[in-house]
């Protein structure tokens, strides 16, 4: 049996933003995901979110200018004329 | 340290690779062409410098991403002291979902869903380009470059409930923006005439 505490449409308009964005803590992502399963109205509303979130997610890519490839290419020829690599600058991985 | 034929190779593969995604950040984060290409060429050189600072080689995409995002964010530090940028009402709170939905209209069609599919990717990018400053970097590291909040708070140097206010009202205006751009362009009008209970 599951105790999940069942939330309202205003609740869930509230969550929505961050639970499209991964941002919500377990409990609360089960909760709207189980709001969305059985109200219509937020479904729609969260699928329409989304997919605008996907439509600018597209965004993330341009197509490279006439040129511009070129441009880099001689840049990153050029790097074999530096010298060696200065020490890490706090921007690690 | 000796740069090898493989360093080299493996940088100049990741960089090319990659350069569609950062000349795509690089233009929505500067909004011009030749910034944007100024500002890509030195994010590469930067991550060429200080590419021994990667200790997983597979974290690359994520890594020279941010060495972008902080130049220009310095940058506009250094710039923003000199420039007065537009306010958003600080109340903004605008659906677009809400302005089309028709809950009669449920099982006949979706006027939301023809809105998206007749949205073009230049009324997108001129929404967001109009956006103030601070409101479009943070639409732009959620929702182009996928930051999470907290990613977001350590780049901005700000606290996570900024990153959240930043970013709804931005995505409100953003909304707003391609509301009235279709107002203007009588894309809501054409939607809403092809409906089938439409005269």
């Amino acid at each position: 049996m599951s105790d999940l505490k069942p939330i309202n449409c205003d609740e869930a308009l509230r969550l929505l933003a961050a639970f499209l964005d991964h941002e919500l803590r377990f409990d609360e992502g089960e909760g709207i995901e189980h709001h969305l399963q059985t109200c219509r109205s937020c479904f729609s509303r969260a699928e329409f979110e989304r997919r605008l979130k996907g439509e600018i997610t597209r965004l993330a890519r341009e197509e490279i200018p006439p040129g511009f490839e070129e441009r880099v290419r001689r840049l990153l020829g050029s790097f074999s004329t530096l010298s060696a690599p200065e020490p890490a600058d706090g921007s690690q991985a | 340290m000796d740069v090898t034929v493989a360093d080299r190779a493996w940088f100049e593969q990741e960089v090319l690779g990659l350069l569609p995604e950062l000349l795509g950040s690089a233009r929505r984060l500067t909004r011009h062409p030749e910034d944007a290409e100024d500002l890509v060429a030195e994010a590469i050189t930067k991550a060429w410098i200080h590419r021994c600072s990667l200790r997983e080689r597979d974290r690359f995409p994520a890594w020279i991403h941010r060495i972008l995002t902080n130049l220009f964010l310095s940058r506009r530090r250094t710039e923003a002291s000199r420039t007065q940028e537009a306010l958003l009402d600080e109340e903004l709170e605008f659906s677009l979902f809400e302005r089309l939905h028709q809950p009669f209209l449920l099982w006949w069609g979706s006027p939301e869903q023809d809105f998206l599919d007749r949205l073009l990717r230049e009324d997108l990018v001129r929404a967001i380009e109009a956006l103030p400053e601070r409101f479009r970097i943070v639409v732009v590291l959620a929702d182009v470059q996928g930051l999470s909040y907290g990613e977001i708070a350590g780049s901005l140097e700000v606290p996570i409930g900024t990153v959240r206010s930043r970013l709804a009202r931005g995505r409100a205006a953003l909304q707003k923006a391609l509301w009235d751009h279709a107002c203007d362009a009588g894309l809501r009008a054409r939607t809403l005439a092809e409906r089938p209970d439409h005269p």
